[in-house]
């Protein structure tokens, strides 16, 4: 059982003047499925490769457990990577990719392929040691490199979009067996994505990283339903967004001046603003409801409706603020509008209030 | 194939025609090795004879040269590949401005003409031997270390291109998993990259063999005065052919031949394999035709078919159809010089009854052609010559423009040692005379 934690101590890596990483801080605890979460280029495969030895922080500290991994080569440190690529190795078979580890650690040949069968038993591929990696489908490969990160037990997995290159039911499937596979074998597993889904469903703890800084660190619960930022509320999971000026603030009710009229909502993080400062008020699309006279009334022009199977999207807009609204498909048929203006609504406490930022895809 | 896409008579006699220009010469070289005449060719045949490769292997000049082309072509082997595998190496690791000028580089001695690049060689070597108060015995001076440092530097940038390509397509993730998997950078190399690359190397390796064993531009001023295969056999053309130039090329073909088909042999083996259909395949599915085609035993059938035939060559003797060609040819020749003596004969009898020449030799025609152009010089009978005169003649051209050679009972005798004249006795006064 891995215990060792992850300490990222004020880590900040540089190519010139190009900063990937910007004082990442915090703490990984041993055991823990812990994800990176952010769009392309936010810096979260750098961080993961400092982590693994192919890039050396340019300040700040890596410690894995107690020791400082200054100056130690990946192929010194108890990580063990997967790439978004898998990297098999594409001219050994399956069984001697798992035990490629334990063959530049001069393990003899008997005991390498015991090994392979044992890990090939463990991904439920039995048998398929002798293959070639190209005769295996996606998935089987995602395991075979599974396989072999574990082959001399590291301390500390670390993924990068290993399932982004899977169609999408494999990617389900595969995310609950990476999730069963941690479990079972009780490592400490770094997952990198841009996937919410797979951050959200995956993981005991979710970082939230854009432009090489870390935004929040959280439970996934807490990172949806309570961002920190802007950026994360828009980030993950849909967000209307209406930006305004604080007007009051009550204890933790704000009234906020919108262009859709002076609306309620809560500050985020129990934050106290100021009148005047400009902010953000984040509404769910499934928060946002058909209703007249609510506490929270704007009123949209009908834009179209989309159909996705278990939810029914209506777009809208009011004034410049494009919205959206979600609806779980009951399987009746509904009553929605098709043109023409549409009064809207939304519950005081599920609008978050947070400080003016930079949203994601904006 | 047919009309619509352009089959029909034109295109079977383009293809005939093409394939004749293709293999013509070659088909031809091989016939004539086998031909005893003592110049290359297939037409009189005379005897069938394998003699020719013997006077190939008892040519000293051209085994030595062999066995130094052989020499100098392993130690390219042996060091531009390495040089070469170093160069695309260093390429795929730099930055794309850097990238492009080291490749200029490396490209260079590609493209500047083999002349130059042998008489540099020997121009620098020289100075360098010079500079250092070397002798002409150490190896600045040598033949041997001079073709292969003069060779070395342009075949190493075919090997770099060669490893370039193949560097291409190899996924630099592979050392990073590697080394992230515990591997030293000694390991992560020789477990992947190598690996990856040994088609490479034996492309390069083959590549360069040959490149440096038919190398003829640089080596012909490296190699100073020694001999290696090619300027050998260059200086043995240029001295007059003979057949075992012809069973050289008998035996080059015959490598060849075998060489692609075994390859031939692995590459469908292979293909069969990765396809995975080996095992319903009729050929590889079969345990008697799987192990036949497999590359190893073709290359023993052909090699021990090539070897037997040899073998066969070697006890072949020719020397009695030889002898017997020989005997013809003079029986032939005998036969000629009687005919002309029996008609110089005739022609002194002819000539010492009547003595009517009506020109002196005083009276010579005064044209230039002599009386070539009179009315009766082609006469049937105008072999009337003033006797005394054929024993002179002494014409290269033997008595073939002798006025009688073409009268019909004229055989051109083939040898007439006495004739002096460069136009045979065309112009003797008496070869006007009608008669």
């Amino acid at each position: 059982m891995a215990t060792k934690d992850i300490v990222l101590d004020h880590v900040s890596i540089r190519f010139g003047n190009y900063t990937a990483v910007d004082n990442a801080h915090l703490v990984i605890k041993g055991g823990e499925f812990f994800s990176f979460l952010g769009p392309s280029g936010c810096g979260k495969t750098t961080l993961l490769r400092c982590i693994s030895g192919f890039n050396d922080p340019t300040e700040g500290r890596v410690l894995i457990g107690t020791q400082d991994m200054k100056g130690i080569g990946p192929n010194k440190r108890p990580t063990a990577l997967i790439f978004q690529n898998l990297a098999l190795f594409p001219l050994m078979s399956v069984a001697e990719n798992i035990a490629f580890p334990l063959e530049v650690r001069g393990v003899g040949r008997k005991d390498r392929r015991k090994r392979a069968d044992e890990l090939l038993d463990m991904i439920a591929l039995p048998g398929v040691g002798d293959k070639k990696v190209h005769e295996l489908s996606g998935g089987q490969r995602q395991r075979v490199a599974i396989a072999r990160a574990l082959a001399v037990e590291p301390d500390i997995l670390l993924l990068d979009e290993p399932l982004s290159a899977l169609d999408l039911k494999l990617r389900h499937h595969m995310r609950t067996e990476l999730r069963a596979i941690q479990q079972r074998v009780g490592l400490t597993f770094i997952y990198i994505t841009h996937d919410q889904g797979e951050a959200l469903t995956m993981s005991d703890r979710v970082a939230v990283m854009n432009k090489g800084v870390i935004e929040q660190v959280d439970h996934p619960e807490t990172i949806y339903n309570r961002p920190k930022t802007s950026f994360v509320a828009s980030f993950v999971g849909e967000s209307n967004a209406i930006s305004g000026k604080v007007a009051t603030q009550s204890g933790k009710l704000v009234e906020v001046e919108t262009p859709l009229g002076r609306l309620k909502g809560i500050a985020a993080g129990g934050r106290t603003y100021k009148t005047g400062d400009e902010c953000y008020m984040f509404i769910r699309p499934e928060q946002l409801v058909l209703a007249e006279n609510h506490e929270n009334a704007i009123t949209a022009q009908w834009i179209k409706e989309e159909f996705e199977g278990n939810a029914r999207h209506m777009f809208l807009e009011a004034g410049d603020v494009q919205l959206r609204l979600s609806k779980v498909n009951s399987g009746q048929s509904q009553e929605t509008p098709s043109g023409g203006t549409v009064p809207l609504g939304f519950a005081a406490e599920q609008a978050m209030v947070l400080p003016h930022g930079e949203l994601a895809g904006a | 194939m047919n009309r619509g896409t352009g089959g029909g008579f034109i295109a079977i006699g383009f293809s005939l025609l093409f394939f004749t220009f293709l293999f013509g010469p070659l088909i031809i070289m091989v016939i004539t090795a086998f031909n005893s005449s003592s110049f290359p060719r297939i037409t009189p045949w005379e005897c069938f004879t394998t003699d020719w490769f013997g006077v190939l292997f008892g040519n000293d000049r051209l085994m030595t040269g062999l066995l130094n082309s052989l020499v100098i072509a392993i130690g390219v082997v042996a060091i531009a590949v390495p040089i070469g595998l170093a160069g695309a190496l260093a390429l795929s690791e730099l930055g794309p401005k850097l990238r492009a000028t080291l490749y200029t580089v490396l490209i260079t001695p590609i493209l500047i003409p083999g002349v130059v690049l042998g008489i540099s060689t020997i121009v620098f070597w020289g100075a360098l031997g010079r500079s250092v108060g070397a002798d002409y015995g150490t190896f600045f001076y040598n033949g041997m270390f001079l073709t292969l440092a003069g060779q070395v530097t342009f075949i190493s940038a075919y090997a770099m291109l060669v490893f370039l390509a193949r560097l291409q397509r190899f996924d630099p993730l592979l050392t990073e998993a590697a080394l992230d998997l515990g591997a030293t950078p000694g390991q992560a190399f020789r477990k992947i990259l190598l690996p990856f690359l040994g088609p490479a190397i034996g492309s390069a390796a083959f590549l360069t063999f040959l490149a440096s064993f038919e190398n003829y531009n640089t080596t012909v001023f490296t190699i100073l005065s020694g001999n290696t295969f090619t300027t050998a056999l260059a200086s043995k053309v240029r001295h007059g052919t003979d057949p075992s130039l012809s069973a050289l090329a008998v035996i080059i073909i015959g490598i060849t031949l075998i060489g692609a088909i075994v390859h031939e042999a692995y590459a469908r083996r292979q293909a069969a394999i990765r396809s995975g259909t080996a095992q319903r395949s009729r050929i590889y599915g079969n345990p008697v035709l799987k192990t036949l085609v497999h590359p190893l035993t073709v290359f023993a059938i052909l090699a021990g078919a090539a070897g037997f035939a040899a073998w066969q060559g070697s006890q072949y003797d020719s020397n009695a159809c030889e002898a017997q060609i020989l005997e013809e040819k003079r029986a032939i020749q005998q036969q000629l010089l009687e005919e002309q003596r029996k008609r110089m004969q005739e022609q002194r009898q002819q000539q010492t009854a009547p003595t009517t020449a009506p020109e002196t030799p005083g009276q010579a025609s005064p044209s230039p052609f002599g009386g070539a152009f009179k009315p009766g010089t082609l006469s049937p009978g105008s072999d009337a010559e003033p006797s005394g005169d054929a024993p002179k003649s002494n014409s290269p051209f033997g008595g073939a423009f002798k006025p009688g050679a073409l009268g019909p009972s004229g055989e051109p005798a083939q040898e007439t040692p006495k004739n002096g004249s460069g136009f045979g006795s065309a112009f003797k006064p008496g070869s006007l005379k009608p008669e």
